[in-house]
């Protein structure tokens, strides 16, 4: 499928499935360095987010990031509500389009890294979305100047991303409620790298159908 | 003076939100401190919509303008997504801690204290409520406020110590150069409280002069009230500078004349 308006609602609608398939998953990652509500803030979110998007008008990519982005924003809570409403939002304003090309995809995923690092300052390393976000960018830039197709670009920031929230497994966190925990974070992934990646598998996974 | 600023407390609890309202509002009757405390369904947790609400609810006038507070993490990152979206600069976030820099907050802003004084208080708040206020010899400033330049009249700044009870000069002040140092007594029973205090911090700022109390820093509100100087208790006036004479003079009629309280 090319990654169009009809895709971005797609994207959407399995992102509200992954999050509440790996809600579980996502609280317990959480529980074990944060306080425990990742799982339950995103599968709230995106429930609204879907609900509002059954009843929305959109006529580009960039409409429906942008209405993903406000209820995330309200819905979420946490530290993900601002930080993934801010990723959404930015990536919103550089995909005004109906048909995402190479081009787009590659601003796509930096805006939201851009403005998650606005947001939350953390660098990668930090042990957070980030070290999902940073690497995805990088793979999207590489895919992209060596003239892959746009879901073929997505598609590599996603194995980026994947990986990326596996190895933040060994690392000490420097930001959020894991950097209190100091060497007890160490051994556990990141709940908002996890659900980086998997979000980003969502956008994959609605392409391929 | 008027009461213009506001201030919005933030936190992950409801309860936690109001508590801190209520102990601040205890030294501030006339200032407006609104709460976004937990989720919208009374959990823990930080609401974006709460915190718009809150800052609706203070942003009343043009006039008006808000200090925002919160506790940890997410409630500033929230409360810095709500101002981007609001695009409203009567409103201002500042890195403070979150109960002492409420109730500083909230007693410059009871005394008419700008956005600025009044952001200032509460980053300088951990400085200002430690132990026997500025006087400790290992008191250094807080590292850069978000709040920017901070006024004068609100650093508790470090004095020289000085040898305090030791100076009775019941007659004019003895001169050390161009310094005057004078002892006078406090009359109010309820000691150098929030009032006075606010009287002698514009009394000091008003003129040419390095003024102390006891010490401390005279144009710095919170300083003062870190004294704890009771009702009936003697203190020692030092004055330095172009404008001593004149602000010595204000202040001894104001000491002696108890504030003009009963």
């Amino acid at each position: 499928m090319v990654l169009n308006t009809t895709w971005a609602r797609r994207w959407v609608e399995l992102s509200a499935q992954t999050v509440s398939e790996h809600r579980v998953e996502l609280i317990e990652l959480d529980r074990a360095i944060g306080d425990g509500d990742h799982g339950e803030n995103l599968d709230r979110g995106f429930t609204v987010v879907l609900k509002k998007l059954g009843e929305a008008e959109v006529a580009t990519v960039g409409d429906v990031l942008k209405l993903v982005a406000t209820t995330l924003m309200s819905k979420v809570g946490g530290a993900a509500g601002p930080l993934y409403g801010t990723a959404f939002l930015r990536a919103a304003k550089v995909t005004a389009v109906e048909e995402l090309g190479s081009e787009d995809v590659v601003a796509l995923i930096e805006a939201a890294l851009e403005g998650i690092v606005a947001r939350g300052k953390a660098e990668v390393g930090d042990k957070t979305m980030v070290d999902s976000w940073g690497p995805a960018a990088e793979a999207a830039r590489t895919a992209a100047a060596a003239g892959a197709e746009p879901l073929d670009v997505l598609r590599a920031a996603t194995n980026a991303a994947t990986a990326g929230a596996v190895a933040t497994e060994p690392l000490v966190a420097r930001k959020g409620r894991a950097s209190y925990l100091g060497e007890r974070a160490v051994g556990h992934r990141d709940p908002g790298a996890e659900s980086t990646a998997l979000l980003l598998q969502a956008a994959v996974d609605a392409a391929d159908e | 003076m008027a009461v213009t600023t506001a201030l919005v407390i933030v936190s992950h609890s409801a309860a936690l939100a109001t508590g801190i309202r209520d102990l601040a509002g205890q030294m501030a009757p006339d200032v407006e401190i609104a709460v976004a405390g937990g989720l919208e369904d009374g959990g823990l947790g930080t609401s974006f919509d709460l915190i718009e609400k809150a800052l609706d609810q203070v942003l009343v006038t043009p006039e008006v303008n808000a200090v925002i507070l919160t506790d940890l993490g997410s409630a500033t990152l929230t409360a810095e997504s709500v101002l981007e979206f609001r695009d409203d600069d009567r409103a201002l976030l500042v890195d403070a801690p979150l109960v002492e820099g409420a109730v500083a907050a909230a007693v410059v802003a009871q005394t008419g204290g700008d956005q600025a004084s009044v952001a200032a208080a509460a980053t300088e708040a951990v400085m200002s409520f430690k132990g026997s206020g500025s006087r400790s010899a290992n008191a250094q400033p807080p590292a850069a406020a978000q709040a920017g330049p901070v006024p004068a009249s609100v650093l508790g700044a470090e004095q020289p110590s000085t040898a305090s009870g030791s100076m009775e000069q019941p007659a004019a002040g003895a001169d050390r150069g161009s310094r005057i140092v004078r002892s006078v007594t406090l009359r109010n029973s309820d000691g150098l409280h929030a009032r006075p205090a606010a009287i002698v911090a514009r009394i000091a700022a008003e003129h040419d002069a390095k003024i102390t109390i006891n010490g401390v820093d005279a144009s710095s509100l919170l300083s003062l009230m870190g004294l704890g100087v009771p009702g009936g208790a003697d203190v020692e006036i030092a004055a330095d500078g172009a404008g001593a004479e004149a602000a010595l003079a204000e202040l001894v009629e104001q000491f002696e004349t108890g504030f003009g309280e009963d």
